[in-house]
C-alpha cells in the first residue's frame, strides 16, 4: 500500500467497528508501512472568502435595498427558522412559492416520459440515493432544522431556509440536520458559529457562492458530479468561462437560470436540446436558460461563409458542443470512474482514506475511501458526444435490468440524428460499479447515513445498509447483492471558453474525429465513402500510370525516329 | 504585321499564316479557370481529408475559390453564346477514328496529326468530344452539386435527420475525381504538338500558324488586322 493511509477516528466509529473489525482486518491486508502515527480527522473546510460583488443576476440591475435598516431583521435570531420568520414579514409569499418548486420538493414528473424523477424518486451511480438519507441530504436540501432526536424528512412541515440561497456574507452554512455517524459527522465539525443577524442584514440576490454551495458539490465534493459545476467558477477566470469570470460578464447562476416565483428555469431533467425559440421578445422566456434565448439562433459573426456554415452547424450541433472544449480546467477535478465494490475496506478495525490524486489546483483528492470505495479522478477532459433530444429515460427503482446491455444506463440521452429536434451534445460520462438486487435485477436504496446500526457509513456492511433502505422503502430485496457497471450522462453546458478557444474545425473534420463514434454524421474531411475513395484513387493513378508510360514511349521513339533518320 | 498588302493576300488557298487564334478573353478565361480549379482541387482533396491542410482554410479557400469559379462559367457561357463559340464544341464525329489511330499509334511512330486547326475548327474531333463531355457532364455535375453543398446553410433545416448532405457531397466528390483525371489527360495532351510547349505557348500569346483560305485571310486582313501577325 503506497497510499498515505489516513484514519477517520472517532469514539463512535471504532465503537461501531469493533463488532466487525476481525473480518474487516482479513479483508484489507497492508504490505507496507504502517500509516502515520498523526491521526487525521476528517476537516471542516477552511471558512469561504467573501462573497465576489457585483454579479449580474437576471431578476433586477440594482443591488437590493439595505437589509440592514429593516426593523424585523434587528434580530436577534436564535437560527435560520426565525431568520425565515422575519423574512416572511415582507415577503409574504415567498415560501409558499418556493414549497411548489423542485428545490423543495425534489420530485419531478418529466411531462415528456411520465417518470418520477427527483431526488426523491431518482437513484444515481454516485451515492446512489439521497432517499433513506434525508439526513444528510438535508444539508442540500433547503428546508430549517429539525428539533433533536428527530429525523430529518423532506417535510412540508419545517420552514423554508432563506439564507443558504441569499446570504452575502459567505459566513452562513448548513450542517446535516441529523448528526449521522460520528465516522462522517466529523466532517462537520468545528465551523465559527453563525451570526444570524448580520446574515439577516446582508441578504441579497443569489450569486455563484450560494448555488455553488450545493450545485458544485454534487455527488459528494467540489466538482464531483458535473464536471463544468465546480467551486473554480466563484472565481473563474476568462479562459474558464467568459459568463461567469469577473473579468468577462460576472454573471450570477440566476443570469442565466432566470426565475418567475422563485421557480427557476433550466432543470437537467427536461432539457430543451434544440431551442428555436431564439431570444423572444424582450422580458420574454424566463422559462429557459438556453443559449439562444440571450445569443439568438444564429448567432455567428456576418456576412462571412464561415458564419453562415457555422450558424447551420447548430441545427444539428449544441452550442456547447464546440464552446465547452473541455470539462473540468478550473483546477478542479471531476470523478470519472467510481467502483463500490471495494468500499467498507478497514485498516485497524477502522475506516480510512487515500489521497493518490492532485488536481490542478494543488488539492488532494481521495482516490479511496472506506465509505464510498474508488475513484478515478479526471480533468480537461474532452467529453463523450451523443445525440440528444431534451429526454433522459431513467432506470428506476422499479426498473427490471435488462441482460443485454454490458453497461446499464442511469440515464439514456434519447434521440439521434433521423430526429430533427436532437442535436450532438456534450456529456460527462460516469462509470460506477454500484451495489444492486442481483436476485431481483433491480438497482437498490442503500442506506448510508444515520447513526443506526444499518447505516453504510458507520458499519461497513454493505449488505445491512441495503436490506435496511429497501425496507424503509418497501421494495423487494432478494438479499442477493451483486456489483453492476452502470454509466450516467451529464449534459455539459457550464464553462464556456472564449471564442479562440472554441473547439477548431479540425477537430471533428478529421480521421481523428471528436465526434467519430456519434452514427449519423456527414463530417467532411473525416467521413468518407471508402469505394468510391479507392475507385477515385485507382482512376487518377491508372491516369497518371498510362501517361507516364504513353509519354515515356513518345520520347524514346521521337530519339529513335531522329536516330534512323 | 502591320503593312499586309492585299498581293500578299492573294496568295494560294491554304498558305499558312501566323493568326490570333485564342482572344484576349479565351485565353483570360482558360488560364483563370485552370488556376482555379486547380486550387479547388487542391483545397477540395484537403477539405476531403487527403491533403493535409488546415481544414477551416481549406474549406475557406475552396469555397472562395468556388465562387470566382462560378462567377468567370457565367460570363464565359455569355460569351459563348454571343459570340457563337460555343460552336467549336460540336464535334465533327467522322473524322474521331482517325484521331484516335493517332494518339494510340501514330503519335509513337512519329505520323503527323491528321487533324489541322483551321479558323473556325480550333480543336479536332477528339478534342471537342473531351471539352463536351468536361462542360456538359462533369462541369455541371461539379458544380451544380458545389453550389448546393456551398449553399448548406440554407436548407440545413429541412435536411437535419435526412441523407441529403452525403447525397450531394457524394455526387460533388465524384464529378471532382472525374474532373482531376480530365486535367491530368488535358495537361498531357498539351505536351502532343510540334513541340511539348507549342500549344502552351499558343495559349499563352493566342498566336498559332495555321493554313488560312484566301477568302479568310480577305477577311481578316479588312476587318480584324490585329490578328494577322
Ligand atoms: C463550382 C465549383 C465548386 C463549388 C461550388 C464547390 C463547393 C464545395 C463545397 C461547398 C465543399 C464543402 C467544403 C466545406 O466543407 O465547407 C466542397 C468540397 C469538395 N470539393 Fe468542391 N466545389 C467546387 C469545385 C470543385 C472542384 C473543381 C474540385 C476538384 C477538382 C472540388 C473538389 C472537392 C472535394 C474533393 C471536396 C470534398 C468533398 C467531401 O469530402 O465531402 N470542388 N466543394
Amino acid at each position: 500500500m503506497t497510499a498515505r493511509a489516513r484514519y477517520i477516528t472517532s469514539a463512535a466509529l471504532t465503537l461501531c467497528l469493533a463488532m466487525s473489525g476481525a473480518r474487516a482486518q482479513e479483508k484489507f491486508q497492508t504490505t507496507d508501512s504502517p500509516p502515520p502515527a498523526k491521526y487525521q480527522k476528517m476537516e471542516a473546510p477552511p471558512p469561504p472568502p467573501p462573497p465576489v460583488l457585483n454579479q449580474a443576476s437576471g431578476v433586477r440591475l440594482s443591488e437590493p435595498a439595505d437589509h440592514s435598516k429593516f426593523e424585523a431583521l434587528k434580530g436577534p435570531f436564535a437560527d435560520s427558522a426565525a431568520v425565515t420568520k422575519a423574512c416572511a414579514t415582507c415577503h409574504t409569499d415567498a415560501e409558499a412559492h418556493i414549497k411548489k418548486t423542485i428545490h423543495w420538493t425534489w420530485n419531478y414528473v418529466n411531462p415528456r416520459t411520465g417518470q418520477h424523477l427527483g431526488k426523491e424518486n431518482v437513484i444515481n451511480n454516485f451515492c446512489t440515493n439521497a432517499k433513506d438519507n434525508e439526513g444528510m441530504c438535508g444539508v442540500c436540501h433547503i428546508g430549517n432544522g429539525v428539533k433533536p432526536g428527530e429525523e430529518y424528512a423532506f417535510n412540508k412541515q419545517t420552514s423554508v431556509d432563506c439564507l443558504v440561497c441569499h446570504d452575502r456574507t459567505g459566513k452562513y452554512y448548513r450542517l446535516p440536520p441529523t448528526r449521522g455517524n460520528s465516522a462522517c459527522a466529523a466532517m462537520f465539525e468545528g465551523r465559527d458559529p453563525i451570526n444570524f443577524t448580520e446574515v439577516a442584514q446582508h441578504v441579497g440576490l443569489p450569486g455563484r457562492e450560494n448555488c455553488g454551495t450545493c450545485h458544485f458539490n454534487g455527488g459528494g465534493g467540489d466538482g464531483v458530479k458535473h464536471g463544468d459545476l465546480d467551486s473554480s467558477l466563484i472565481r473563474p477566470s476568462k479562459a474558464l468561462d467568459v459568463h461567469m469570470s469577473e473579468q468577462g460578464q460576472n454573471f450570477a447562476c440566476s443570469e442565466c437560470h432566470l426565475s418567475q416565483h422563485h421557480e427557476i428555469a433550466g432543470s437537467r431533467y427536461d432539457m430543451i436540446a434544440k431551442d428555436e425559440g431564439g431570444t423572444g421578445k424582450p422580458g420574454l422566456r424566463r422559462d429557459v436558460a438556453t443559449c439562444e434565448s440571450c445569443h439568438g439562433a444564429t448567432p455567428h459573426p456576418k456576412p462571412s461563409l464561415i458564419g453562415y456554415q457555422l450558424d447551420a452547424h447548430a441545427q444539428r450541433l449544441a452550442c456547447q458542443t464546440c464552446h465547452v472544449p473541455k470539462m473540468a480546467r478550473g483546477g478542479v477535478a471531476t470523478i470519472t470512474d467510481w467502483d463500490w465494490s471495494t468500499a467498507g475496506k478497514l485498516y485497524n478495525g477502522a475506516g480510512y482514506y487515500e489521497e493518490e490524486y492532485t488536481q490542478g489546483n494543488g488539492e488532494k483528492r481521495h482516490t479511496y475511501w472506506s465509505i464510498k470505495g474508488d475513484f478515478k479522478w479526471g480533468e480537461n477532459l474532452v467529453p463523450t458526444y451523443k445525440w440528444f433530444n431534451g429526454e433522459m429515460i431513467y432506470t428506476l427503482a422499479d426498473t427490471k435490468i435488462g441482460d443485454k446491455k454490458a453497461v446499464t444506463p442511469i440515464n439514456e440521452p434519447q434521440g439521434g440524428w433521423m430526429d430533427p429536434k436532437s442535436r450532438i451534445w456534450p456529456f460527462k460520462e460516469m462509470h460506477t460499479n454500484v451495489p444492486y438486487d442481483a436476485g431481483n435485477k433491480t438497482l437498490v436504496f442503500n442506506h448510508l447515513w444515520g447513526a443506526d446500526k444499518t447505516a453504510f457509513w458507520g458499519n461497513f456492511n454493505i449488505k445491512k445498509a441495503i436490506a435496511a433502505g429497501m425496507e424503509i422503502e418497501h421494495r423487494p430485496f432478494s438479499g442477493e447483492i451483486g456489483f453492476l457497471k452502470t454509466v450516467s450522462n451529464w449534459p455539459i453546458t457550464h464553462m464556456v471558453a472564449p471564442k479562440e478557444d472554441a473547439v477548431k474545425c479540425g477537430e471533428c473534420h478529421a480521421q481523428k474525429s471528436r465526434l467519430a463514434n456519434v452514427p449519423g454524421v456527414y463530417m467532411p474531411g473525416h467521413t468518407r465513402f471508402p469505394w468510391m475513395d479507392f475507385l477515385g484513387l485507382a482512376g487518377v493513378g491508372l491516369t497518371l500510370a498510362g501517361v507516364a508510360v504513353h509519354g515515356g514511349l513518345r520520347i524514346a521513339l521521337t530519339k529513335k525516329h531522329k536516330e534512323d533518320a | 504585321m502591320t503593312a499586309v498588302t492585299t498581293n500578299d493576300l492573294l496568295g494560294q488557298d491554304g498558305s499558312k499564316r501566323t493568326v490570333m487564334i485564342y482572344s484576349r478573353y479565351e485565353r483570360f478565361w482558360h488560364w483563370s479557370q485552370a488556376a482555379l480549379i486547380l486550387i479547388l482541387a487542391f483545397t477540395g482533396f484537403a477539405v476531403h481529408g487527403l491533403i493535409p491542410l488546415p481544414y477551416r482554410t481549406a474549406a475557406q479557400i475552396h469555397s472562395y475559390a468556388a465562387i470566382a469559379l462560378i462567377a468567370l462559367w457565367a460570363f464565359t457561357t455569355f460569351w459563348h453564346f454571343t459570340t457563337g463559340q460555343w460552336r467549336q464544341y460540336l464535334p465533327k464525329l467522322a473524322s474521331l477514328p482517325a484521331i484516335l489511330k493517332f494518339y494510340a499509334w501514330g503519335i509513337l511512330a512519329g505520323a503527323p496529326h491528321p487533324y489541322t486547326k483551321t479558323l473556325k475548327r480550333k480543336q479536332n474531333a477528339l478534342q471537342s468530344l473531351a471539352y463536351l463531355w468536361f462542360m456538359v457532364i462533369i462541369g455541371p455535375a461539379l458544380w451544380s452539386s458545389g453550389i448546393v453543398y456551398l449553399t448548406y446553410p440554407l436548407w440545413a433545416k429541412i435536411a437535419a435527420g435526412t441523407i441529403a448532405l452525403p447525397v450531394v457531397a457524394f455526387v460533388h466528390l465524384a464529378a471532382a475525381y472525374l474532373i482531376t483525371i480530365f486535367v491530368i489527360i488535358h495537361i498531357y495532351m498539351t505536351t502532343t504538338g510540334k513541340t511539348p510547349l507549342h500549344y502552351v505557348r499558343t495559349m499563352i500569346t493566342g498566336y498559332d500558324t495555321i493554313p488560312l483560305s484566301k477568302a479568310e485571310a480577305a477577311y481578316l486582313a479588312e476587318d480584324e488586322p490585329g490578328r494577322l501577325k
